[in-house]
């Protein structure tokens, strides 16, 4: 039973139709790597299926109804006048799940103590994007979607970024993921050029 | 009930070709009879015994009010049918009405200014229909100014059908509310006309310029929403072939 | 019920962080309702006709202030996408941020009113019918606010829309806000303009959050 199944999706930019009739499936413990060059639409197809832009047609079935995907694009959702541990302690109230995981999900990343507490405003890009992955790890959620997650990430956290995909992939997760680098060192994804 | 009619009528390029054919109507009677209404009015129709001439405005100003009010419900029902069902019709129709429905706000009130000097011996009076009149001006640029604030047309004309719902709410509540807020006035009287039986001489113009007004409203409308339409499908096949249909004839000539 | 607090929390984490950005409303209708003193003679009688139409503008100006950042940093950092991805509804969302909005903004207004009141040398026995207004017609700009912010959130130019957006669409509030209180001065019973007040206020908490969230969510598109 795949996890996430379009057919004959539609994507729309404004009024353009990017992708016409595309069909796609997510198995469990899938890594699917989406290629193709600037502008063909693969930050929209994502964000369709995400459900933040309407299809122009066609259908999205999810493997359950009220499955979400953890959805991570160019921008973090952290504000940056909180610290780490506050914008993660307000997801954790928006999607419901206890608070208790925040520490591990950034020990985890591998986000210094002290760093943890410090405003986003001061933190490095990659420190940031430590701590979007980390709001992943917080709630089991079977899909993720990934637009361009390896940005600002240094060699350490490929690394870990390559375990978290990983372990979600063997608990029976998939991930639909873009990257313009090729992915970190044990992935193996199978790829789909737009 | 059967609805072809309406999706065929909804699909650009046969609403294209009906506003082709029916606009030149629209415009050519709208002009016609307010030709007559005019001429009508402001000739033939005897001046009033207490207003004398200077009542004459009214064959421009009520005809003005009338459509800025039904143009802003027009909108508005755009605006529903945009972000019900996406019809990308109703969002160049809604972006049509919006320019037009204010000049003839922004004519509904100039008129009415003209008229209120002789009247009430000043330009401007706090007037319930003269004050909401202005708040519909506002409410006409709003959209005028969101709409030409976005990038993406449809984004754009979304936004706007969501504030002219909103503003179709807004405009009876502040209607009634100025009502109220004049009758607390306790000062100077407002001179009110009263309902005098308006003579047949007078009132026929009055309704000729209605229908002329309305004729000549729906020409502009239809004659925008083609441009619109003209503008947001020029990529598609129908603009093309049509392009090259017009370029055809414009060689034989 | 958590995203309530969480929601909630974060409004006033982010008020605490940014002090001067909130206490800017209250000050600023203190300077309008100063200036306005400055602009006639001293002592002069006339300033206490004119009161409850310098305060209610003065309150409506200062809450103004604020509304343009009320999404503005939200759609920025990408939390608004989240929401979306969220089992939270983005118009509980919206009511939630309306409602801090007013808490911040509009409420140190109400408070205000009465010695500013004072200063304009107004009635102490009208000072019933405008803080009942004003405390019934600060949340509903608050939440119309709300929905022309979330209409111009993208927009590069949306700062300079906002006010003529909203502006229009708070004519009746003053009018039945300022209203009440000429109403009450002249003798006559102030209730009837502050339950068209209340019946204005239930409406925009409870249509304009929904119409906010479909503005938001088109917006993202």
């Amino acid at each position: 039973m795949p996890l996430l199944i379009a057919e004959q999706l539609t994507v729309l930019r404004g009024d353009r139709a990017l992708l016409r009739d595309f069909d796609l499936q997510l198995a469990p413990g899938e890594l699917l790597h989406l290629r193709g060059a600037n502008g063909v639409g693969k930050t929209s197809l994502l964000e369709t299926l995400a459900g933040l832009r309407r299809a122009g047609g066609g259908r999205l079935r999810w493997a359950s109804d009220d499955a979400l995907p953890h959805w991570l694009g160019h921008r973090n959702g952290l504000n940056l006048q909180l610290s780490a541990v506050e914008n993660l302690r307000f997801w954790c109230g928006i999607n419901g799940v206890p608070a208790a995981g925040i520490d591990a999900a950034l020990a985890r990343m591998k986000l210094p103590p002290r760093a943890r507490l410090r405003s986003c405003r001061l933190l490095s890009a990659g420190q940031k994007r430590r701590t979007a992955l980390a709001r992943l790890l917080l709630q089991p959620r079977a899909v993720w979607l990934l637009d361009e997650p390896l940005d600002g990430l240094d060699v350490d956290g490929l690394a870990l970024f390559a375990e978290l995909v990983g372990e979600h992939l063997q608990a029976g997760g998939a991930v639909l993921m873009t990257s313009h680098q090729p992915l970190p060192a044990p992935l193996f994804a199978s790829e789909r050029l737009l | 009930m059967n609805w072809t009619w309406f999706h065929r009528l909804a699909s650009p390029p046969s609403f294209f070709r009906f506003a082709e054919r029916f606009a030149p109507w629209f415009g050519g009677l709208g002009l016609l009879l307010l030709l007559v209404a005019w001429y009508g009015g402001l000739v033939l129709a005897p001046a009033d015994y207490q207003q004398k001439d200077a009542f004459r405005i009214i064959y421009v100003h009520v005809p003005a009010a009338a459509v800025s009010l039904s143009l802003y419900i027009a909108m508005a029902v755009c605006g529903a049918i945009t972000l019900i069902w996406r019809m990308k019709l109703a969002e160049c129709v809604l972006v049509a009405i919006a320019p037009v429905g204010a000049s003839f706000t922004a004519l509904a009130l100039l008129t009415g200014m003209l008229w209120g000097k002789p009247m009430w011996g000043a330009y401007w009076v706090w007037d319930a229909r003269l004050t909401a009149e202005l708040v519909l001006l506002f409410l006409y640029l709003g959209v005028v100014g969101l709409n030409g604030a976005f990038d993406d047309p449809r984004t754009a004309a979304r936004a706007c059908g969501l504030l002219a719902i909103v503003g179709a709410v807004n405009v009876p509540i502040v209607h009634y509310s100025v009502v109220w807020w004049n009758s607390l006035h306790q000062g100077s009287t407002i001179l009110k006309f009263g309902k005098p039986n308006i003579s047949a001489s007078m009132a026929w113009p009055l309704y000729a310029g209605l229908l002329g007004t309305y004729l000549w409203c729906g020409y502009a409308v239809l004659r925008r929403a083609q441009n619109e339409l003209l503008l947001r499908e020029r990529g598609t096949r129908w603009v093309r072939e049509m392009g090259t249909e017009l370029a055809g004839t414009a060689d034989v000539c | 019920m958590s995203a309530l607090v969480a929601l909630f929390a974060r409004e006033l984490k982010l008020a605490a962080r940014a002090r001067t950005e909130w206490l800017m409303p209250p000050l600023f209708f203190v300077i309008v309702v100063t200036l306005f003193g400055f602009g006639v003679r001293p002592n002069d009688p006339q300033l206490a006709a004119f009161a409850p139409a310098i305060l209610w503008v003065g309150a409506l100006l200062a809450a103004l202030l604020s509304l343009e950042r009320l999404y503005r940093s939200d759609q920025e950092d990408g939390t608004l996408e989240q929401l979306l991805v969220s089992p939270t509804s983005l118009t509980f969302a919206v009511f939630i941020k309306s409602l801090a909005h007013w808490l911040l903004s509009g409420l140190p207004l109400v408070l205000l009113a009465a010695p500013l009141a004072a200063m304009l040398g107004f009635p102490s026995a009208l000072l019933t019918p405008l803080v009942v207004g004003l405390a019934l017609g600060t949340p509903c700009l608050s939440f119309i606010g709300g929905f022309v912010a979330a209409l111009t959130v993208g927009l590069p130019r949306g700062g300079a829309l906002l006010p003529v957006l909203v502006l229009p669409l708070i004519v009746p509030v003053v009018i039945f806000g300022a209203g009440a209180v000429r109403a009450s001065g002249q003798g006559l019973d102030a209730s009837a303009p502050l339950y068209f007040l209340a019946a204005i206020l239930m409406f925009t908490l409870t249509v304009l959050p929904w119409l906010a969230a479909a503005a938001l969510r088109n917006a993202f598109e």
